[in-house]
């Protein structure tokens, strides 16, 4: 296209189409828009008798895209399941969304979720008048072909949602997981054209770190999580959390308010970014999908809008992520109506297109909806910051979408038809479970053998997913601010792995909110179910960890997922859907916010070979904390403390850390009884609160095996701990298995330290869960342990310690 | 008696709010103000008894750490911020601030020579940005904001370019002497360790310097960081928690000082 041509209006011939030639000019374009959709748009444009400007249809592939419209979560599904007798059972749901994920948090109504499903991130009140607003995004594709970009612009646009949450809120931390594929074994070549892993890794780690760093946000919490699954289809998870008066919590727009686009300017960065996003990655994509970061353009922007904010200068706010200003300005109008003067955009460069200026994603900008009266006090604030700002249109009152360049209307769509008239999409969804192994039965000799066990404990402890996140962690500057009071890495030196990490609000008052995070994508082999299941629990384990309470937890979930056309696909995603309606009603615990990223699956356009992700979901949980000052952390603190392993340890080794160092598919996937765990968290939380408890950690993966060596490490002490007393389920007892007490999965259990002067007192609060005292804290430096049958293994805590430590080599 | 207390602030930087809180604690009535409101004369040095430059990344550190705000202040602020040093108010730069001070001349700035750069503050030996907490040795009492610090405490730091080098060995030495070198990195005990104790691979273990009239006070860790006990890296191991932080003592020190100075004066 010629940009200098004399027209700014370019129709695209549409009216006498085929199916064929439609699905030809969306692929051709890039627009990732089904026949349904295409046929759709075609009958919109038929009745009105003319053709759609390519601007037009731009607009629209971007409203009606995967990763704006998240049209499969919101698809009705005919789900059919083989249920454990090899019968088919057959769900019919009609908005998957709203049926699971968004019905528990309406049937809780929880009187603290002051703005939930609605806006950029969801919002709990916490302490009186403040708030909090909590936000995850995945940046999965970007990440994958442009590593330092893609993670950096990832956290980036989560900020940003932060930052027009209500009317805004100041983001105070955040948050990151990644999935990798492991960085060892990976031979030369294997990737062809692609980046290798390490390269990944490295880059994505170096974005987040400049990124968040420079904003001067603490990134406090996360996980890494290897795995061949993840090759070529790494995962990227970057969240922020915000504080904000629950006055600024309402935004609306009025028609007459002018449309002000803030921040930064636009270029050709990002064209196609949501769209692409939408679709399965495979070679030659050209890396200008993928934006271009600029973190103290958004530090200027977002210190003088909080101040903009305080002076009510703007009545509503959006941030421009994925789809530019065409979904910020097409979101913030949707009840109303907009105009908007494309030529008034400052751009980087000349030569954009009136449709690229009007799709581009360039970063660190945000919309504003400015009453016309509050325009030269806006002004002049933010030039006072070095901020650019520019009155690109207004809000009027006719329910279209209006977009002009130069005198020539490039853009006129009903509203209505933007944003309600993609046509449902019916999907089918089919799930049967995997054939039942066992888990293997090492022989009866390796068995007896002390040394067999203690080498098992070394490697699970080395294995990257388990060992030390500490080189990532100590890029990240995780105290700016001041307000982080229970850290990510704790105890005497701070090595110790905290559960999860507590930031404080604004003082003087002494209440806080806690932070952290669930994630167990390998369980999704046996059971999605289970999988979201456990990632839930593993999720609000963290924060009981550290003393939060169960009935201020409020949850977040971010789906990731294959192509959710394949019924399989699909059935992975209804049935991690539907745990996460079971688990979080059991628990009382509300979704406030989500996001869903889908098409993970890289398409090998030589071989045509695809290679899916299983079904992975991140649980960020998140919970008020009245005092921060009767929080505990999870390193041991005093020689001769009793230590307690809370909490029923099952035969559920199916995916576990040390399932996977044996290389099985066998065994069974950890399962989770609220009913059962819930008694145990309330009762954890109330004994941490009345200090009877001074420290406690969560076992996840690598079960109570790795939970004793970190907390031992945290505390630089020793302990010893008879197996015989763990509580563990009948069938397992019968085994006379150490290997399995050590290992097992199993959801719902702690290890607590409590000084013997509390014992009682601690004992008799517990009665009527699963609990017993197995040991206790020496300062030896050693880790002892007395097996089922007497035998007896042996760690010094540098060994352990140097193996953890040294696991993820970078 | 109102002690104003200007914390300067620009594009990137990070830790104003903070730093404006532990003035505000410890008595002074702080005032974040964006340094193009002082280069177009709307604020005045001269109305202020304290001046601290915070920490972040100002103007993203692109061309090295401090360099463009320190530029700005010797192109645009030279004569105002001479005399205010002149005058023994305090002047105190964390982490970036320290990097400006630096970068401007203003520290070491020994007498006769200011604005001669003797030092840098130079990429850190691990070629990464570092967060971590470690321990100070007040090496010096030349400065008067250390009044009433423990000999070793703990404080956090958080940057990449951190690592001080003095123009030459006898340099250092001369500055020894002269009691400028005020904070030494250490571990718990105080004894002068390598890393991780001194995170960046200090000269000399330097982890902050005074002017000679002590009275400007520059360092990487991050005392503002440290104000309230909760900061503490491990307090939950603590068997009691003290009032306040130990770096809180530095902003009650320049408090005290500026009160002192505006009954002199």
């Amino acid at each position: 296209m010629n940009p200098a041509a004399a027209t700014h209006r370019i129709e695209i011939g549409f009216a006498d189409r085929s199916p064929d030639e439609l699905m030809e000019l969306s692929r051709g374009r890039g627009l990732s828009l089904n026949l349904p959709e295409m046929a759709a748009i075609q009958k919109y444009f038929n009745a009105l008798g003319r053709d759609p400007t390519d601007a037009e249809l731009e607009t629209l592939a971007q409203t009606w895209s995967e990763h704006c419209n998240h049209k499969s979560f919101r698809a009705s599904v005919t789900h059919t399941e083989k249920d454990e007798l090899g019968m088919d059972r057959c769900r019919k749901y009609k908005n998957l969304l709203k049926e699971t994920i968004m019905r528990v948090t309406e049937e809780l109504r929880r009187p603290w979720c002051v703005s939930v499903f609605k806006d950029n991130a969801g919002i709990v009140s916490y302490d009186g008048d403040r708030a909090i607003a909590f936000k995850v995004e995945t940046h999965n594709h970007p990440s994958a072909l442009e590593p330092y970009g893609g993670a950096g612009t990832g956290l980036g646009g989560v900020i940003r949602d932060i930052m027009g949450a209500g009317l805004g809120a100041r983001p105070i931390a955040s948050t990151d997981v990644f999935c990798f594929a492991p960085l060892q074994g990976q031979k030369r070549g294997d990737r062809g054209r692609r980046l290798s892993t390490r390269r990944i890794f490295h880059g994505v780690v170096s974005g987040v770190r400049d990124y968040g760093n420079r904003m001067g946000i603490p990134t406090v919490n996360g996980a890494v999580y290897f795995d061949e699954d993840f090759a070529d289809n790494p995962l990227v998870f970057c969240g922020t959390v915000g504080i904000l008066p629950v006055s600024a919590v309402h935004k609306e727009v009025r028609p007459g308010d002018r449309i002000v686009m803030v921040g930064g300017r636009v270029g050709r960065d990002g064209i196609h970014g949501a769209t692409f996003s939408s679709d399965s990655l495979s070679d030659g994509i050209p890396s200008s999908v993928v934006q271009i970061g600029n973190p103290i353009v958004q530090k200027k922007m977002m210190d003088a809008l909080l101040q903009a904010r305080d002076r009510r200068l703007y009545r509503g706010v959006t941030d421009c992520g994925a789809g530019g200003l065409s979904s910020a300005v097409g979101e913030m109008g949707a009840e109303t109506g907009a105009s908007v003067s494309l030529e008034r955009v400052p751009l980087k460069y000349t030569g954009l297109t009136p449709w690229e200026i009007w799709l581009s994603e360039s970063q660190e900008r945000m919309v504003l909806a400015v009453p016309p009266e509050n325009m030269d006090e806006l002004r002049l604030l933010l030039s006072d910051e070095d901020v650019e700002c520019s009155d690109i249109g207004e809000f009027t009152d006719d329910g279209r979408l209006r977009v002009n360049y130069r005198d020539e209307r490039i853009v006129d769509l009903k509203m209505s038809f933007l944003h309600d008239g993609v046509p449902k999409r019916q999907l089918k969804s089919f799930w049967s479970p995997p054939p039942q192994k066992a888990f293997p039965n090492p022989t009866l000799r390796a068995l007896r053998d002390s040394t067999h066990l203690q080498s098992i404990l070394m490697k699970v402890l080395a294995a990257p997913t388990v060992a030390s996140k500490e080189w990532i962690i100590r890029q990240y500057d995780h105290e700016v601010q001041g307000r982080t009071v229970l850290k990510p890495l704790v105890g005497v030196q701070q090595r110790g792995p905290g559960d999860a990490a507590v930031l404080r609000g604004d003082p003087p008052s002494m209440a806080g909110v806690a932070v952290s995070n669930g994630l167990c994508p390998h369980f999704s082999r046996w059971d999605p179910y289970w999988m979201a299941a456990s990632a839930i629990d593993e999720s609000i384990r963290n924060l009981i960890a550290v003393g939060a309470r169960l009935d201020r937890v409020a949850l977040l979930d971010n789906f990731c997922g294959g192509d959710p056309q394949t019924p399989k696909c699909m059935g992975e995603l209804v049935r991690a859907a539907q745990a996460c309606y079971d688990v979080a009603l059991a628990y009382g615990t509300p979704f406030i916010s989500g996001k869903d990223s889908l098409n993970n699956q890289f398409v090998d356009r030589a071989s045509g070979g695809k290679r899916s992700i299983p079904t992975t979901l991140l649980v960020s949980a998140i919970a008020g904390v009245d005092d921060i000052r009767r929080l505990i952390t999870m390193d041991f603190k005093r020689a001769g403390n009793w230590i307690y392993v809370l909490g029923t340890t099952r035969d559920e080794l199916g995916g576990s850390q040390y399932g996977r160092l044996l290389n099985t598919p066998g065994g069974e996937v950890p399962r989770l009884d609220p009913k059962e765990t819930i008694v145990l968290y309330e009762r954890l939380s109330e004994a941490i609160h009345r200090g009877w408890v001074v420290s406690c950690h969560d076992c996840s993966d690598g079960g109570l095996g790795v939970a004793l060596a970190e907390m031992a490490i945290g505390g630089a002490m020793g302990l010893h701990v008879d197996l015989d007393r763990v509580p563990v389920s009948p069938d397992l007892k019968a085994q006379e298995r150490d290997d399995k007490i050590l290992f097992s999965e199993s959801n719902g259990r702690f290890v607590a330290e409590v000084p013997s002067t509390q014992a009682r007192r601690f004992e008799g609060h517990l009665q009527g869960v699963s609990f017993a005292r197995v040991g206790q804290v020496r300062e030896n430096g050693r880790i002892d342990m007395v097996g089922l049958t007497r035998g007896k293994y042996s760690w010094s805590l540098r060994q352990v310690e140097t193996a953890w430590r040294e696991g993820l080599t970078p | 008696m109102i002690v104003r207390a200007l914390v300067i602030r620009c594009a990137g930087t990070n830790c104003d709010e903070e730093t404006a809180w532990s003035l505000e604690e410890a008595g002074a009535q702080p005032d974040r103000v964006h340094v193009n409101r002082l280069v177009r004369g709307e604020k005045k040095l001269q109305d202020y008894d304290i001046v601290v430059i915070p920490g972040g990344f100002s103007y993203g550190d692109d061309i090295a750490s401090g360099k463009v705000l320190a530029n700005q202040l010797l192109n645009r602020l030279r004569s105002p911020l001479e005399e205010f040093v002149k005058s023994g108010r305090p002047l105190l730069g964390i982490c970036n601030g320290f990097q400006v001070l630096v970068k401007c001349g203003l520290l070491p700035g020994l007498d006769g020579e200011d604005f001669r750069i003797r030092v840098t503050l130079a990429e850190n030996d691990s070629g990464r940005f570092e967060c971590r907490w470690s321990y100070l040795k007040v090496a010096s009492r030349r400065c008067p904001f250390v009044k009433g610090l423990p000999s070793v405490f703990p404080l956090p730091v958080a940057h990449g370019e951190g690592k001080f080098v003095p123009e030459s060995s006898s340099f250092l030495t001369a500055l020894e002497k002269r009691g400028q070198v005020v904070f030494k990195y250490a571990d718990a005990h105080g004894r002068l360790a390598g890393y991780p104790w001194n995170p960046n691979g200090s000269v000399g273990h330097v982890a902050g310097l005074c002017n000679p009239a002590g009275n400007v006070l520059g360092l990487m860790p991050h005392p503002e960081r440290h104000a309230f006990p909760h900061q503490h890296s491990h307090w939950t191991r603590l068997s009691r928690q003290p009032e306040h932080g130990v770096g809180f003592q530095i902003f009650k020190n320049m408090v005290r000082h500026a009160m002192e100075w505006k009954e002199r004066n």
